[in-house]
């Protein structure tokens, strides 16, 4: 069988490009026939722009033609979340209050990825404004997992992993609040990495929780994933949470070796109800290390038990704030059921905001109550500096820290819908990230015996982005998990 | 009434600030465009869009920081405070709260000869919101973002002022630092210096405050003593009938001339303040703030005191003349082109304090004073060049001669119009001379009538004496 062309890596494509053997035109048609084949079952995009994509590829091959290559990912197509804001193209975040906003701006890493020459294809579905982890709180319609069509894709970046899966587009952009790059890609079966908080900026990301918020890759490998990490980072003076650091090039950090590498274990996170195939996976991935001669260690993470209450009381506070601007006055949804400025902002907001954007509301609003703030947003920032603390003390023993990214493999369309606390449950491995503010990669370790992906998560130093990309692309090398396909 | 209440005011001043662009965004800060003409995706609080802190917003403050003796963090953080309303595009403001950018200053304040300190709470950033506009619009209302973003700083003074006339003081006293500093226009009416005033009354020599109503919507300093006077009679007269203060926000009605209650709904916010995530805490090093230390203008009060020692005019003068950075510049380049202190400071007391713009030059005015002190025109003259002066705009020198108004110094014609005066009053003539002294001024007067107030009075004096004196 031979390969099409949209399966292929970014940096496979890229080569082809280079030694002319294939086109970009060529390159998006196929993503476009692929999509036209697997869409219909998938359901990963809220919008394709399938013309304009066309048209672009034939720009960029006029200049590739001459052997001009802007970057690596010149002529590639490319997924993009749906709460990014691309200029002139619908911005929804899966919500009805935004159906029919269209941002006259790009967000900076849509600025520098069209700097960059990419192509993208569309804008991918997603929990509504984020909030979620299966993608099935989108206003619009539910993404299936490739590898499962009766089961959820992850979320909130379920469209953005599941193109990817799919072969829809190359690599795609998501957004990592609590674990919506890595959680999805690990039930997807692709790479997905969340950057240190200001890295990358956020400007053009709506946000949801704008200390925690944070751009990154969901990609084929290891190596795509760097090739746009290298692409999207590096300050932003728009963002004043960005970083001042100036740029590497992640490419470096591709190497098979690892020995001298210190990975921690962290006793906390082997807690009941992991899935007993998660844990043998993780365990076989960490020998694997071991192998190629890296030293592993238990460590401590005391108050990880608290990750997930600490984590929904802040990303709520955060979140109710910044949804207020959906009011029905000057963009987004408005109710025409209006007689008054009260029956505007309520039934505007009723009308667009779907139950869980609702309910995270509630919650934030109550956590900053006068009265209840001192008991739960305050309470909640001094625990986040105990994350915090409890990391930068054990890495000050270790280079990485390995755990599963999610407790249990993709589960079944509507089996946690009406319980919230479950769902909130399935982020538990990926949230002490975002708390901290340090990076995390999720790669492919496998299947379970009913055939569904496994990922395991490796976080890392502030800006240990290179150790993490090491450490993965040793693991991807050795192990040949990216290779696995879904069969669609 | 039975009891004595002592007053207790503090105030809130929203002093808009100068700077040319918004606080978080690159829009400009103009007054007067087309509305939404000056609005960017920041400032209309868009999806996705980032605030970015404008330096100069922070520099502008620490100037006024240091103007009023307050000390300075070394980290202060922006606050977000959350409502709803449609002026306000994202739903929330962001402000300062836990973390201001100064505290602990003070005001120095005279009222009736006495002087006074008043202490500052705190200064804090914030940005100011738009305008609802619902006049002359049916069944509608529009907003107006223009405003949204232009930068504000809150100067919150302690519950130390204790009358109208005291708070009066200190909103002059802090408009004249902001205009001196350059940092605010102090414009009242058009709101880019706005004033709430917090009042309470309790019996005198009591210690613990009475409950506090807050008034909004003062836009002049006549309104701000006629709104805490009204204040404070309506709580006496509440107390005074056995009834109770309600902690509420009242605002003034300039028509009415009364404090009425803003309905509850609109008042009772929960704010729900937390640090806002978008911004990193602003670091203030100490060699930052000597920096701005080094920028800082003379200040009313140091400029005052030069003034007294310096051109050695009284110190009413000089308090008078720094009551604005315009009239202090003025009055000095007079000096610098003349040197009669003393005698410029009367003319600018006299005549042009009140005016908006000084209608005249340093050159005109000084011009003037010189004539007179040559003796060129009178005194009385004078008032009639520098009325002409103001409508023609000419140099005294050129009106007085158009006019024929210079004085009349010669012996001679001084003789000629005494003698004509001497005769057509033949009886005053000889009751002076029967001792009836008084009648001096009377002749002085008439003289000067006749020359069309033109005679040099020294020599008219001199003259009419002798010619009276000697029997003809």
């Amino acid at each position: 069988m031979t390969m099409k062309l949209y399966q292929l890596t970014i940096h496979q494509a890229h080569q082809l490009l280079r030694k002319k053997e294939i086109t970009s035109l060529e390159l998006v048609k196929s993503v476009f026939e692929r999509i036209d084949q697997t869409e219909p079952k998938i359901s990963a995009y809220n919008e394709l722009r399938k013309e304009a994509a066309l048209k672009e590829s034939e720009q960029f091959d006029r200049k590739i033609k001459e052997g001009k290559f802007k970057s690596p990912l010149t002529g590639i197509p490319l997924g993009l979340k749906d709460n990014i804001c691309s200029a002139g193209v619908r911005t929804t975040c899966s919500s009805k209050i935004l159906g029919d906003f269209i941002p006259p701006y790009d967000a900076t890493v849509v600025k520098k990825l069209k700097e960059s020459e990419t192509i993208f294809v569309g804008k991918t579905n997603m929990d509504e404004f984020a909030m979620g982890s299966s993608t099935e709180n989108s206003a619009f319609k539910k993404t299936r997992n490739p590898w499962d069509l009766e089961r959820i894709p992850g979320g909130s970046s379920g469209g953005s992993a599941a193109a990817v899966a799919a072969d829809e587009c190359l690599g795609a952009l998501g957004s990592d609040t609590g674990g919506s790059i890595r959680q999805p890609a690990a039930l997807c079966g692709v790479v997905g990495l969340k950057p240190t908080y200001g890295l990358v900026s956020r400007f053009g990301l709506v946000a949801f929780a704008s200390s925690l918020d944070q751009i990154g890759p969901l990609a084929k490998d290891v190596t795509d994933a760097a090739l746009l990490l290298n692409e999207i980072s590096g300050h932003d003076p728009m963002d004043s949470t960005s970083s001042l650091r100036p740029s590497e090039d992640y490419l470096k950090a591709l190497r098979p070796e690892v020995k001298g590498l210190k990975i921690g274990i962290p006793k906390e996170y082997l807690i009941k109800g992991i899935d007993p195939e998660i844990e043998k996976s993780v365990m076989s991935a960490v020998n694997l290390w071991k192998g190629l001669g890296a030293e592993v260690v238990e460590i401590s993470l005391p108050h990880t038990p608290y990750a997930v209450a600490t984590y929904y009381i802040l990303a709520t506070a955060e979140a109710s704030s910044n949804l207020e601007r959906y009011d029905g006055v000057r963009f987004g949804y408005r109710s025409s059921e209006v007689k008054n400025l009260n029956d505007l902002y309520e039934k505007s907001r009723a009308e667009g905001f779907g139950p869980e954007v609702k309910r995270r509301i509630m919650l934030g609003t109550y956590a900053l109550s006068s009265g209840y703030y001192d008991a739960y947003y305050k309470k909640a920032q001094q625990v986040r500096t105990l994350f915090i603390k409890d990391f930068t003390d054990a890495f000050k023993k270790v280079d990485a820290i390995v755990t599963p990214t999610t407790p249990t493999p993709a589960f079944r369309l509507g089996e946690k819908v009406q319980d919230p606390l479950q769902m909130y449950l399935s982020d538990i491995f990926t949230i002490s990230a975002n708390l901290a503010g340090i990076p995390a990669i999720s790669v492919p370790c496998g299947l379970s015996s009913t055939g569904l992906p496994i990922g395991i998560q490796i976080m890392g130093r502030y800006f240990g982005e290179s150790t993490l990309l090491n450490l993965a692309y040793a693991y991807e090398q050795a192990s040949g998990f990216h290779n696995q396909k879904p069969n669609l | 009434m039975a009891t004595k209440y002592e007053a207790v005011i503090g105030l809130e001043v929203h002093a808009q600030m100068l700077t040319r662009s918004k606080i978080f965004c690159g829009c400009s800060t103009s007054f007067g465009s087309q509305p939404n003409s000056q609005t960017c995706p920041v400032c209309l609080g868009m999806p996705g869009v980032l605030p970015v802190l404008n330096k100069k917003v922070v520099e502008f403050a620490m100037k006024t920081a240091l103007a009023t003796h307050c000390t300075i963090g070394p980290l202060n953080q922006f606050a977000r405070k959350n409502y709803f309303y449609p002026d306000l595009p994202k739903g929330y403001q962001i402000s300062q709260f836990e973390l201001p950018l100064a505290e602990r200053g003070r005001i120095e304040i005279e009222v009736n000869g006495e002087g006074k300190k008043i202490r500052i709470t705190r200064i804090h950033l914030e940005e100011d919101a738009g305008k609802n506009i619902h006049e002359g619009i049916e069944d509608a209302s529009y907003v107006d973002l223009n405003r949204t973003g232009v930068p504000l700083m809150e100067i919150v003074s302690e519950p130390d002022i204790r009358s109208s006339e005291e708070a009066a003081a200190y909103l002059k006293k802090l408009r004249n630092i902001l205009v001196y500093l350059e940092v605010c226009d102090g414009n009242l009416e058009e709101g880019s210096f706005r004033c709430d005033a917090n009042v309470s009354i309790r019996p005198a020599g009591q210690a613990a405050f009475g409950t506090r109503t807050e008034l909004k919507n003062i836009n002049s300093f006549r309104f701000v003593q006629k709104a805490i006077d009204f204040e404070i009679k309506r709580q006496e007269q509440v107390l005074e009938e056995g009834g109770r203060i309600i902690q509420e926000t009242r605002l003034w009605d300039t028509q009415k001339q009364v404090t009425v209650p803003m309905r509850s709904k609109e008042s009772a916010h929960d704010y729900r303040y937390f640090p806002e995530p978008d911004l990193v805490p602003v670091k203030i090093s100490s060699e930052w703030i000597e920096e701005i230390r080094k920028t800082l203008p003379e200040l009313p009060e140091a400029k005052k005191e030069r003034f007294v020692l310096e051109y050695d005019i009284p110190p009413y003068d000089a308090s008078v003349l720094t009551q604005s950075k315009k009239i202090a510049n003025f009055f000095e380049a007079c000096v610098s082109l003349y040197h009669q202190p003393k005698a410029i400071s009367n003319w600018i007391m006299g005549d042009l304090l009140n005016e908006e713009e000084i209608p005249l030059s340093p050159e005109q005015l000084t011009g003037m004073i010189e004539l007179i002190d040559k003796g060129v025109i009178s005194g009385k003259i004078a008032k009639t060049v520098f009325e002409e002066m103001l409508k023609t705009k000419k140099d005294a020198r050129a009106i007085v001669e158009e006019k024929g108004l210079l004085q009349i110094s010669d012996d001679e014609s001084i003789l000629s119009l005494i003698d004509r005066v001497m005769k057509e009053s033949p009886e005053n003539v000889e009751q002076y001379r029967k001792g009836k002294e008084k009648l001096f001024g009377f002749f002085v007067g008439q003289v000067m009538k006749v020359s069309g107030g033109k005679a040099n009075p020294v020599k008219l004096n001199e003259l009419l004496f002798k010619k009276l004196k000697t029997p003809s």
